[in-house]
């Protein structure tokens, strides 16, 4: 095993509350000193200077389409992605074919992840068989097979019964149920959020109390069975407050929001053309909401409310993205913006760099209890953590699909310049990205 | 006829026999007509200038020119229609090009293309241009941005229909001194309408105040504030709202939106909605009464009123084929040689 020192930088731990300017040495495997003017023999050196090392980033919502879309990606590319995106630990998401909705399913993913990831990858195992919403998966099964979580992914459970079970059995196994919070019957077939811009362009809109009203009967049912309910890709204003209120009432909720909502409106669906752009790349689901759904989520991970970003990043392949609005797939390719777009809304003061770091480290591994089956997930600490990432927080690059490790090129990114920047990725104690060469 | 030729309506003897038919080279630029938002008025009075100059040509006894011969037209619709599809043809055909009729239904877009590679391959066949009738929304600006042939929308799910509002403007043109300042209410189903999306941004334009008028469930909450201008005026009482109008537009009502829970019936939709005589006493006097078609009969109008004196429903069909006209024209002259 190698012995590596990461020089110079400054050092940010939220579970630790450690925000300092400090060397860190990696040895045997994991972090096992941080401290300033640290040296050791032969150790391979990363010049960390004006850059921030914090925990490896763990992403709770990414989907990496194998098996069974490896048109859209596959284990190996997507695991690439997410490494030059920052990420060491990622949730798997079960929208695959077939669907991890069984222990023979989750194990032979767990033979393609150890064969390929480039990361660690931890599945999400199906909360319903098939994720068709009508009889229960075998829960505890799922639970002993590996997975972190159990979701049905983009297909909400619309019968509260179920539910209710549901929530029930996995609070029992002390997973997390993550939903997707939206009523079908309100967001119908929407493919935009309801609002001026879906009215002007002529676009079925989904209305944000589809997200609401499915937020507050999930909570209700959460506090029916004092499970742990974790709200997935939380976009609008009012599903954010019932969170909050929720939280304050001391119930077992978590929540995330990504960094496309962050950072992006409805608007983007129009784009900046003479006239509307119908950019397929700003469709997802839930949709980009308005300026101040934004503003809400932006001062809801500012203030600890929103437990993690998430990506969900959603690889397509081209052509099924070149298509008309109406048909082509809900998603972003989002794994190698993700950081970057975050970076850039604390350089423009919008997010507080601690929160924004909280939100991608600590808090997430807490959401799933991952450091429980993982020591060291979303921390730095002594003789634990193996997982580092490092990044500028200052250079500034401009959005290039083409160079994306993911085959997903559909983001609506694309020429937008992005402050931040990985530097180097450190998995299981080995090196294992750097963009400049490192020094002995 | 000084021709000798054998058929008759051949477009080159037309050319022989009667002076230069098309106005001067026009100021147009554009490679596409997706929507009317983009146009500027002058590229507006344009367009109505030149289907002036098309009605003419219409109105002679040999109604066709060689304008656009060797240019190939292709009309390739995903959605069914009559009026729509007959005019473009028609207004084509007049103009001495090839025109070429592609349903859905018969084409390669049975067997699973896609719209982008069905528009290239009718590009390398030789369209130059295309219209494109559509069910989803935003299909007219894929299409436009995916091949050099220009793209006239004819229609795309809920977002636009661009030549009907250009023919609705030149209806009421005909009519009326002056739009700046005239009162035209649009009564029906609003929320779902391209025909009154186009027609908004086409009025608005020319200076008319719009007002939109329909069930609550079918109106709009925040149009036009992605525009950044001033919302339309929105009313759910027509009887309030057609005061004093100089022209009221009711639009198709489509059955499925009382299954779809928008409409508690269509006996209501008439009671409340139906444009009658009785409604338009407190319209100004020489009221006109438009609708774009298909109508279903005894609802959006009632029978007496779309048969009667203020009616120019019939009209707009007319002045569909010189609008088109004009469309074509000018984005065919404007296309690289």
């Amino acid at each position: 095993m190698t012995t590596l020192l990461i020089r110079g930088g400054r050092v940010i731990d939220p579970s630790t509350g450690l925000d300092a300017q400090a060397d860190l040495l990696v040895a045997d495997g994991a972090v096992r000193e941080i401290g300033e003017g640290l040296s050791a023999d032969s150790a391979a050196v990363v010049d960390a200077t004006s850059c921030v090392v914090v925990p490896g980033l763990v992403d709770l919502h990414a989907h990496l389409r194998e098996p069974g879309f490896e048109q859209k990606g596959t284990i190996a590319t997507e695991t690439e992605a997410a490494l030059r995106g920052g990420f060491t630990t990622v949730c798997a998401m079960p929208n695959t074919e077939p669907p991890p909705d069984s222990a023979p399913a989750v194990e032979s993913l767990l033979e393609r992840v150890s064969r390929d990831a480039r990361v660690r990858v931890l599945p999400v195992g199906c909360t319903t068989a098939g994720r068709a919403g009508k009889r229960l998966a075998e829960i505890g099964e799922l639970a002993t097979a590996g997975c972190v979580a159990i979701s049905d992914d983009g297909s909400p459970i619309a019968d509260g019964g179920l539910m209710r079970s549901a929530l029930t059995l996995a609070g029992a196994l002390g997973l997390a149920l993550a939903e997707h919070c939206d009523d079908p019957a309100l967001s119908r077939a929407g493919v935009m959020h309801e609002g001026a811009v879906s009215e002007r362009l002529g676009l079925r809109g989904q209305p944000a109390a589809a997200e609401d009203a499915a937020i507050a009967r999930n909570l209700a049912l959460c506090e029916l069975t004092g499970s742990r309910l974790h709200v997935m890709h939380l976009t609008t204003a009012g599903g954010l407050d019932l969170v909050k209120r929720a939280k304050e009432r001391g119930l077992p909720v978590t929540c995330e929001v990504t960094p496309s909502h962050l950072f992006l409106t409805d608007r983007a669906v129009a784009g900046n053309s003479e006239g509307p752009a119908y950019d397929t790349n700003a469709k997802i689901n839930p949709p980009l909401r308005t300026e101040a759904d934004r503003r809400a989520l932006l001062a809801g991970v500012n203030d600890g409310t929103i437990d993690a970003i998430a990506t969900d990043h959603a690889p397509h392949a081209p052509a099924e993205k070149l298509q008309e609005f109406d048909a082509a797939p809900f998603g972003i390719s989002c794994a190698e913006t993700a950081l970057a777009s975050v970076l850039t809304l604390v350089a423009r003061g919008e997010l507080e760099l601690a929160a924004a770091i909280r939100a991608l480290t600590e808090g997430p591994s807490r959401a799933f209890a991952l450091a429980d089956r993982l020591p060291g997930i979303g921390t730095l600490a002594i003789d634990v953590a193996s997982d580092i990432t490092v990044f500028d927080p200052l250079e500034t690059w401009t959005v290039d699909p083409a160079h994306f490790a993911s085959k997903g090129r559909n983001t609506p990114l694309e020429g937008t310049e992005l402050t931040g920047r990985v530097r180097a990725i450190v998995v299981a104690g080995e090196l294992r990205h750097a963009t400049e060469a490192v020094g002995a | 006829m000084a021709s000798a030729e054998p058929v008759a309506e051949r477009a080159e003897e037309t050319k022989a026999s009667e002076p230069e038919t098309p106005p001067p080279a026009p100021a147009w630029a554009r490679k596409d007509l997706v929507d009317t938002d983009v146009l500027s008025s002058a590229e507006m009075d344009l367009i109505l200038e030149t289907a002036e100059a098309m009605t003419e040509v219409r109105a002679r006894p040999m109604s066709r020119v060689a304008t656009l011969r060797g240019t190939t037209v292709v009309t390739l619709f995903y959605e069914q229609s009559t009026r729509t599809r007959a005019s473009f043809e028609l207004a084509a055909k007049a103009l001495g090009a090839d025109v070429v009729n592609i349903a859905s239904s018969s084409s390669s877009v049975e067997k699973g293309e896609s719209l982008i590679d069905t528009v290239r391959t009718l590009e390398a066949i030789g369209a130059d241009l295309l219209v494109l009738r559509h069910p989803s929304s935003g299909a007219a600006t894929l299409a436009s941005r995916h091949t050099g042939a220009s793209v006239i929308n004819a229609g795309d799910g809920m977002h636009a229909h661009p030549t009907q509002a250009l023919l609705d403007l030149y209806t009421m043109r005909r009519h009326l001194d002056d739009l700046r300042g005239a009162k035209v209410v649009i009564v029906g189903d609003i929320l779902h309408s391209r025909v009154a999306r186009s027609n908004i941004w086409a009025l608005r334009a020319a200076g008319a105040r719009v007002v939109l008028c329909g069930p609550a469930t079918l109106l709009p909450r925040s149009f036009s504030d992605a525009l950044e201008s001033e919302p339309c005026e929105t009313s759910t009482d027509l009887d309030g709202a057609i005061a004093d109008a100089d022209v009221v537009m009711a639009l198709r009502i489509q059955r499925e939106r009382q299954e779809q829970g928008f409409l508690p019936s269509l006996r209501e939709y008439v009671q409340r909605y139906q444009v009658t005589e009785e409604r338009l006493a407190t319209a100004q006097p020489g009221v006109l009464v438009m609708h774009p078609g298909p109508m279903n009969e005894g609802i959006e109008v009632a029978p007496d009123v779309v048969r009667g004196l203020r009616s120019v429903v019939e009209e707009q069909v007319a002045n569909g084929v010189a609008v088109r006209m004009a469309i074509l024209y000018l984005l065919a002259t404007a296309r690289p040689r």
